[in-house]
């Protein structure tokens, strides 16, 4: 038997495999549409318009939700690559917003919008890098578990940020929990004040931004020997002592790149979209990236393609509420948690047998073409 | 004439392709010890397994006291009166050894009886065999052979009659294996059925009545203990004359590479792993460590690799990177230690070695992927493919696929890609740890060919091999450890089997005699260093 | 006197604030100490207390609420079950499912069900009411301090409140009294031992979730029927990760966990009181202080500057007969 044959073909595992998990996710979230009393072939029909359509704006609003899941897949992806679940994406990504902040009122009457946006890209990743690298220093020096503290680090920074909106930001203008707006001349245009024909959506340049972080990402894990050593300390800590990979040091150097990646999730909110520092604005898309992670097998490529599922999803659903008043756009969460359950903790569900039956085709169709070359070994 | 406590009739067992078990029979008369000997992975523990019901056997018949039992799960094993000792202890660490020997035999729903009953019945049974533990000592502070104790105490408060050892003396020291064979001894005497799993010969011939053979996944023979000879079980183990002798030309050891001076290390827990190491190692020659493993030969190769650091202790290096000496304070990591001119192929390949997700091509440059030669800035995959390819190509590694994930590839042919990454680059130390473990016979006389070609252009070669055979055809001198020292030092050809195995349980700085048996040895040391362990 | 009133009414709602935290608290221990991580506490919380305000509206019974709020619970808890054991798939990853999917249900089911965003119609009588234990008043008019305490702190709690204190007990008790608790800590330790005993791991396992489910649901209905009157979106607001942090800074002990609850609680009533008062030394401190503490605590507490918390040796490995 060739080794070969031990494992399926590369498009069952990344493609055929995928889709049928995410597939038994949408047929049970259609059970739910089906308990409210409507009808979900209707409900989907509504959402893929929603999330697609161009005059009204709906693919420019899948794209601003998308650039939001690729940072924060990302984030999940690479820290998984080192073997850390990162479940702080959402927490990293709202200290970011206060680095942004920051930067914003400080300077926004006097630097154009050239200077501001590396600024605020910098400071962005800055702050979300030191909310990943704490948890990070925790694990690798004091043996911490990552994902509790990444946990406890969200709502630690949900207590900082509420501090830094009430009692600080929210009085220099704005309401009582937001800060005001940055000026208009320092942000990032919206896609529609940059193309007048386009329709209103909050669509803005970080999109760019996200792509650029997808091919870094790549070539951080694929090309650089830190990338080597991430995998290598994520796969066998073993090998990696063995191999003189400094595997703490690798742990705190991914988990600060992971956190800055989740941090410039607020460049698209706070500077780009919103342009001013909101109360939870994060509102569960760091979540969404352990989702858009798993569902993109932790490849950048993947990672795309599931932020564009996933932010579809997300337009989808809120444009539903307007034609099916009884559906929740919350629905977008069901989903959202029977993907992480098919996709990650069943994945062996939908896996064992799809791979299987591959495997059994595959040595079935070697054994039939050895029989044949015997046959004809045998005829001569 | 009494029915046999246990009898296998035609056990097969298939894991999808491979033959575990084929068509095994067996008999085991009660009250005897019965050893089963087999090279690893012959399918010893496979077939143990089905006895305990582990596993169930595809096709055959077990009878226990003649009586057929179908047995599918170890509780239906139990109540046939099979105990079972794993090689890895399978006890609840922060239990006490009570409620460990209690665990899945309460009685009641509530403890509060149940506590009192079992104390008792443990008692009893440790009285009556010779085993006394403290029953409320927690089982994680026990040393090893009292850990191993309560396996045996739990199989026996379950009314074991037939006692499974599993390879029960790979963790023990001497000392506490000499105790081991004691009670093994006073098990036999009360009617108990031992049947000992191992690979050390000495072992069956010290303790078996009747000793069965084992060669991959068949039954080859079975013998009385008494009409046989280490050689002829050796012979029936691997199949043919054993190889003594590695054909190669005496060795002309030049200048010294390495020299390792009063190496000391003590584990996280404060056990003494490495005791006072002195060594030399020159340019040329093949140096031998021996030892039943676990007595600091792993700890010393990762040591010297830089995976760990000692305690005390110093390293004088003369390679091709000039002189440099380490010591306790200023040891480098195993990436530094690589750029002395240090290879090191270690004992576990796939633990350590090998990053099983990884396709080949990313393995071959495991430890050295800094290196410029596979890209400047940026890792170059063509590069490290075709490096690839040059190693597969010299150490005939098959299939030759870069790209295919390592885990696809066989034991043997993940080790040659482990050599030829580590050899290719001529390092001037390599060290090699259990370099055949798991690999096939053809794959191991090509890397024996390949460590003496190696020795003969210049290497200094460290060997770390549990297989007394492999390090006396390969090496040219051998030091001998126990208990984390060196308890001696010969040369290759002056020595035998019988005087590495005198050393190997002796204690450092005590001369073997002639006039001391194996068991006579054996014991002297013992009571000496219990009193140690207490001072 | 009055100070005595004061510190007595704040124990008093510590206590109330402490409950939920207890039953899941004891859900996790059950979760953890079996070998299971179980960060969907939170999400178990949330769906219980959607179902038993739902079922108490509906059906008109408190109890039949907290019995709907057991059951939804026990499904969740044996969703995360199967996937955790028999599917051997990631229990962090189950544990953030179902949390992800409570999450969603609540909100869209609530909303279809009652068109009010996600609020559920509040309950009057059908909720759990306090109880005044005998004699409270009366000895809180007559007798001097220790009659308040007794007014105040012991008595006027709904019996789901008696009911979290009977749960710690009942959890040491099961846990290191019986043989079920001597499996289920051996499991979490070290599976092999126990299957190698000829008991059946993945039994353990589900049983120690079916508690867990039975527990999360009293968290949950304690909150939306006892504490509250109806269910509100994203309720639970992070109890049960302070849950999660409570055992593991009562070192997945029963009794330390339930100190730790207690502290929790305790911050929890001093935010709200301590709004807009001036503290000697520190001033007036932000009431966000109050809500990071638990989680900061465990932070520090994991990372070994205090003590050090550890936990059961197999907790989140799937249980894999060896070869």
């Amino acid at each position: 038997m060739s080794p070969i044959l031990a494992e399926s073909p590369r498009w069952v595992r990344i493609g055929l495999v995928p889709a049928l998990q995410l597939a038994l996710a949408l047929v049970i979230s259609s059970l739910v549409v089906l308990i409210i009393g409507e009808d979900p072939v209707q409900a989907f029909a509504i959402m893929i318009r929603g999330a697609t359509n161009l005059e009204f704006g709906g693919f420019h609003s899948t794209l601003y939700y998308t650039t939001n899941f690729i940072f924060t897949g990302l984030a999940v992806a690479l820290a998984f690559h080192a073997g850390l679940f990162n479940i702080g994406g959402e927490g990293q990504a709202y200290v970011a917003g206060l680095g942004i902040a920051i930067v914003c009122l400080l300077f926004d009457s006097t630097l154009s919008v050239w200077l501001m946006a590396p600024l605020v890209i910098l400071a962005s990743a800055a702050f979300g890098a030191i909310w990943g690298v704490i948890p990070g220093y925790l694990q690798a020096k004091r043996g911490s578990h990552i994902v509790v503290t990444t946990i406890m680090f969200n709502f630690i920074a949900m207590a900082l940020m509420s501090y830094a909106l009430v009692v600080h930001i929210s009085p220099l203008g704005g309401n009582s929990t937001d800060s005001r707006y940055w000026n208009s001349d320092a942000v990032f245009p919206k896609w529609n004040e940059m193309m007048p024909d386009a329709p209103f959506s909050l669509l803005n340049p970080t999109l760019i931004l996200a792509l650029v972080c997808c091919w870094l990402v790549w070539l951080l894990v694929w090309r650089t020997r830190l990338g080597y050593a991430i995998r290598t300390v994520g796969s066998n800590p073993h090998a990696a002592t063995y191999a003189g990979i400094n595997a703490s040091r690798t742990i705190i150097i991914t988990m600060a790149i992971s956190g800055a990646l989740a941090g410039m999730m607020a460049v698209n909110e706070v500077y780009g979209a919103q342009g001013r520092l909101i109360l939870n604005f994060t509102s569960g898309f760091g979540f969404m990236g352990i989702a858009v992670a798993l569902m993109g097998r932790n490849h950048p490529f993947g990672v795309v393609l599931a932020s564009l599922l996933f932010g579809a999803l997300y337009q989808g659903g809120t444009e539903l509420q307007f034609e099916i008043s009884s559906i929740n756009p919350q629905m977008v969460l069901v989903i959202q948690g029977l993907v992480v359950f098919f996709t990650g903790a069943l994945d062996r569900l939908v896996r064992g047998p799809v791979e299987g039956a591959f495997l059994r085709y595959q040595l079935a169709k070697a054994k039939k073409a050895e029989a044949a070359d015997a046959a004809v070994a045998g005829g001569n | 004439m009494t029915a046999p406590a246990i009898e296998l009739k035609a056990i097969n067992k298939r894991f999808g392709p491979v033959w575990a078990n084929r068509d095994i029979d067996l008999k085991v008369m009660p009250g005897t010890v019965h050893g089963i000997v087999g090279e690893n992975g012959a399918g010893k523990s496979t077939l143990m397994s089905i006895l305990y019901g582990f596993y169930t056997a595809d096709t055959g018949e077990i009878l226990v006291n003649g009586q057929n039992l179908d047995i599918r799960n170890s509780q239906q094993a139990i109540q046939a009166g099979i105990g079972m000792v794993h090689q890895h202890f399978m006890l609840v660490e922060p239990f006490t050894v009570l409620e460990n020997v209690m665990l899945g035999m309460e009685g009641q729903a509530v403890l509060a009886n149940a506590r009192g009953k079992a104390r008792k019945a443990l008692q009893d049974i440790a009285s009556r065999y010779g085993l006394e533990v403290d029953p409320d000592a927690i089982v994680g502070e026990l040393p090893v052979g009292l850990q191993q104790r309560v396996e045996i105490l739990k199989a026996l408060y379950r009314g074991a009659k037939i006692l499974i050892l599993d390879e029960p003396t790979s963790v023990l020291t001497p000392q506490e294996t000499g105790q081991l064979f004691e009670i093994l001894e006073s098990l036999r005497s009360q009617g108990v059925t031992v049947l000992l799993i191992t690979h050390k010969l000495k072992e069956i011939m010290a303790i078996t009545n009747h000793v069965s053979i084992m060669r991959a996944g068949t039954m080859v023979a079975h013998r009385e203990t008494a009409h046989t000879s280490p050689e002829e079980l050796a012979e029936l183990m691997v199949g043919r004359k054993v190889l003594l002798r590695v054909d190669k030309q005496p060795a002309q050891p030049g200048e010294q590479r390495m020299e390792i001076k009063n190496l000391d290390y003590s584990d996280d827990r404060g056990v003494r792993r490495l005791k006072d190491i002195n060594f030399n190692l020159r340019s040329g020659e093949i140096l031998g460590v021996a030892g039943v493993s676990g007595n600091g030969q792993s700890e010393l190769l990762k040591m010297l690799s830089g995976a760990l650091a000692p305690n005390q202790g110093v390293m004088v290096l003369d390679t091709r990177a000039g002189h440099s000496e380490l010591s306790a304070g200023s040891w480098r990591d195993a990436a530094e230690i690589r750029d002395l001119g240090i290879a090191h192929v270690p004992e576990n390949r796939l633990r350590q070695a090998l990053v099983k997700a990884f396709s080949a091509a990313e393995n071959a440059i495991l430890g050295y992927h800094d290196k410029p030669e596979y890209g400047e800035t940026f890792l170059e995959p063509e590069k490290v493919v075709n490096a690839t390819e040059v190693m597969m190509e010299a150490y005939d590694v098959r299939p030759r696929l870069p790209g295919l994930k390592t885990a696809n590839f066989s034991g043997g042919n993940q080790q040659k890609l482990v050599l030829a990454r580590e050899m290719l680059k001529e390092p001037d130390i390599l060290l090699i740890g259990q370099p055949t473990r798991g690999v096939d016979i053809g794959a191991i006389e090509f890397i024996h060919r390949n460590m003496i070609a190696a020795r003969d252009k210049g290497a200094a070669v460290l060997l770390v091999s549990v297989e007394l055979d492999e390090i006396l055809s390969l090496s040219d001198r051998i030091i001998v450890m126990n208990d984390g020292a060196i308890t001696g030092e010969v040369m290759a050809s002056e020595t035998n089997e019988a005087e590495l195995g005198l050393l190997m349980t002796s204690t450092a700085g005590e001369v073997p005699t002639a006039g001391n048996g194996p068991t006579g040895g054996a014991k002297a040391p013992q009571s000496e260093q219990q009193e140690e362990a207490v001072a | 006197m009055e100070m005595f009133d004061q510190i007595f009414s704040l124990l008093g709602a510590s206590i109330r604030l402490a409950t939920p935290l207890m039953f899941a608290a004891m859900a996790g221990i059950f979760s953890e100490r079996s070998g299971i991580v179980d960060i969907g506490l939170e999400g178990k919380m949330l769906i219980s207390a959607f179902a038993s305000a739902c079922a108490a509206y509906e059906t008109g019974s408190p109890w039949l609420g907290l019995l709907a709020g057991i059951l939804v619970s026990v499904m969740f808890a044996l969703m995360h079950g199967y996937a955790s054991i028999t599917q051997r798939g990631d229990q962090t990853i189950s544990g953030l499912a179902v949390n992800f999917l409570a999450s969603g249900l609540t909100v869209v089911l609530g909303h279809a069900w009652y068109g009010q965003g996600g609020l559920t119609p509040s309950v009057h009588d059908e909720r759990f009411k306090s109880i005044i234990l005998p004699g409270a008043e009366w000895l809180g008019e007559n007798v001097p301090v220790v009659g308040p305490f007794y007014e105040q702190v012991i008595s006027g709690h709904n019996i789901l409140v008696y009911l979290a204190f009977v749960s710690v007990a009942a959890a040491y008790w099961v846990l290191f009294r019986t043989r079920f608790g001597l499996r289920l800590r051996a499991t979490g330790e070290e599976p092999n031992a126990v299957d190698s005993a000829g008991i059946s791991v993945a039994w353990v396992r589900y049983r120690a979730m079916i508690v867990t489910g039975v527990l999360c649901g009293c968290a949950g209905t304690y909150l939306s029927i006892a504490q509250n009157a109806a269910f509100q979106r994203e309720m639970t607001a992070g109890r049960g990760y302070i849950a999660l942090a409570a055992v593991i800074f009562g070192k997945w002990h029963p009794k330390g966990a339930l100190g730790a609850c207690l502290l929790f609680g305790f911050l929890q009533s001093l935010e709200t009181r301590l709004q807009s008062v001036q503290l000697p030394l520190v001033g007036e401190l932000p009431s966000q202080v109050f809500s990071a503490i638990p989680y900061i605590i465990t932070v520090v507490l994991l990372a070994g500057f205090i003590g050090k918390a550890i936990a059961p040796k197999n907790v989140g490995v799937p249980y894999v007969k060896e070869r």
